[in-house]
């Protein structure tokens, strides 16, 4: 289970970058590139280092009111990136 | 009003900037005919390509040789990859690196340094019996970039003379702090093809050593990642070569010539050359980046095989290679005719006593000889 009070920071040999010619956002680092899909990519351009994962819930709640699994597809995303590697907890 | 494009757009960039290289690596993948290559692209065409390929969608680049830092205008074509957006990697041998330029090379935005250890390299026997004298240059740069904050890859390529010492070579890359190490097969392409039956592993010998890798993976699960890449010859299906003929990547040889895989000079085809054309015609038009595209080109058993979309077919530089005609399937394929070919080249590793005696190192003279002999 990842703690809401915890704050994701992206790998710092991952770059996350918007590309147009792909019209969505990846994921970059040594020699890969991973395609992430629409709420991956929106949830992970909310991680920064500083929120944490209760104030990424709470600033897309509030972007999304009609969606009502935000939380639990979250919460999901980041046991998800963290098994990856993509973002470490602190 | 953009329309869809026709083909999917390039995503990898991999720019060989010079066949130039201080070591002799008889796997080399480069093409044996590298001595009948052109002049150099400039500073002012590698801009060029940098930005037309961004343009197209392309996001990994990769700097690669020959030995990429013998260009005195690496630094140059690093910024300007970082000022376009693209992640790039710089993949050497070490040789001519030193702390200064790691540095240069990260305050001009380079990404990720990738550092193949050669086993021509004369200090290779001494790095694995632990000598850390001769190798003391190596592991200083393996140990600069680290702490200039790099991702840290390393690479072996494995062969019958060096697999044996795989524990070693896993130890060594952990106590450096490696964070990704490649154990990456030869692969049999260029000189490699041409050394094959003496760099060609057994079957015991690649059995251990993946049984070695897979025991380290399992007590450090959350460790340095490993990659085990056997030679797809030990496979029954082919690899899905560059995931598809002009699909997603692009090379550029040192003088220009553009490629859809890095050994495809080799193929009976015109390639265009970015001194004449620009690389969206390249890219869409040119009659060799359609040439094996799709499905249409295929012959049987692949035509009407329900493995078609998982492996295209294999390598068309291996089909060429081996069969002379390279729209047959790969003959890795247990399905293809021509398999024989890959077995008899496994029966030959598995009791010849191969020795490096016979090895052709990749000099300048020795694709010089090659190419005289076949004129
Ligand atoms: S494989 Fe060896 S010889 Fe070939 S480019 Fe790399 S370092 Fe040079
Ligand atoms: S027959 Fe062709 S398409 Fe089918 S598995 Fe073999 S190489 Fe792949």
């Amino acid at each position: 289970m990842i703690d809401p009070a915890s704050i994701p920071q992206l790998n710092k040999h991952f770059r996350l970058q918007w590309e147009e010619a792909q019209d969505c956002y990846v994921l970059l680092y040594p020699e890969g590139m991973v395609k992430l899909n629409e709420s991956a990519g929106l949830i992970l351009s909310y991680v920064d280092g500083v929120k944490t994962v209760a104030n990424i819930i709470a600033e897309l709640t509030e972007r999304f009111p009609q969606v009502d699994s935000i939380a639990s597809d979250i919460e999901e995303f980041m046991a998800t990136a963290s098994a990856q590697r993509w973002v470490a907890f602190s | 009003m953009a329309s869809l494009p026709a083909v999917s757009p390039p995503l990898w960039l991999l720019a060989e900037l010079t066949y130039r290289c201080p070591l002799q690596c008889p796997y080399c993948s480069n093409p044996v005919e590298l001595a009948s290559a052109g002049t150099e692209l400039s500073t002012d065409d590698w801009f060029r390509v940098l930005q037309q390929a961004r343009q197209m969608g392309a996001a990994q680049l990769g700097f690669s040789g020959g030995e990429p830092l013998v260009r005195q205008d690496l630094e140059l074509l690093v910024a300007e990859a970082r000022r376009l957006g693209f992640y790039s990697n710089l993949i050497t041998s070490g040789v001519g690196l030193t702390s200064d330029r790691v540095g240069s090379l990260r305050e001009a935005g380079l990404d990720h340094i990738q550092i193949s250890f050669q086993s021509t390299d004369s200090d290779i026997s001494e790095l694995l019996s632990g000598s850390r004298k001769a190798f003391a240059h190596k592991l200083a740069m393996a140990e600069a970039v680290k702490s200039a904050g790099y991702p840290m890859v390393l690479n072996f390529v494995l062969h019958r003379h060096n697999i044996d010492q795989i524990e070693q070579i896993i130890d060594l890359s952990h106590a450096l702090g490696a964070d990704y190490l490649e154990l990456a097969n030869a692969q049999y392409h260029g000189w490699a093809l041409l050394n094959r039956d003496e760099l060609m592993p057994s079957r015991e010998q690649l059995k251990r050593a993946e049984k070695t890798t897979n025991a380290w993976r399992e007590a450090h699960p959350d460790d340095m990642r490993l990659f085990f890449v056997v030679p797809d010859y030990y496979e029954e299906r082919p690899k899905p070569c560059m995931n598809g003929w002009a699909k997603m990547f692009l090379a550029i040889a040192p003088d220009g010539l553009a490629l859809p895989c890095h050994s495809a000079r080799s193929l009976p085809l015109e390639f265009p050359n970015v001194r004449d054309q620009d690389i969206a015609a390249i890219w869409n038009e040119s009659p060799a980046f359609n040439a094996y595209r799709g499905f249409d080109w295929m012959q049987e058993p692949c035509r009407s095989c329900p493995e078609k979309e998982q492996d295209f077919g294999g390598c068309r530089c291996q089909a060429f290679a081996l069969t002379g005609d390279a729209s047959q399937p790969d003959p890795v394929c247990t399905k293809s005719d021509q398999r024989s070919q890959v077995d008899a080249a496994l029966t030959a590793a598995n009791c010849h006593n191969a020795t490096s005696a016979s090895m052709q190192y990749r000099t300048w003279s020795a694709s010089q000889s090659i190419i005289a002999s076949t004129q």
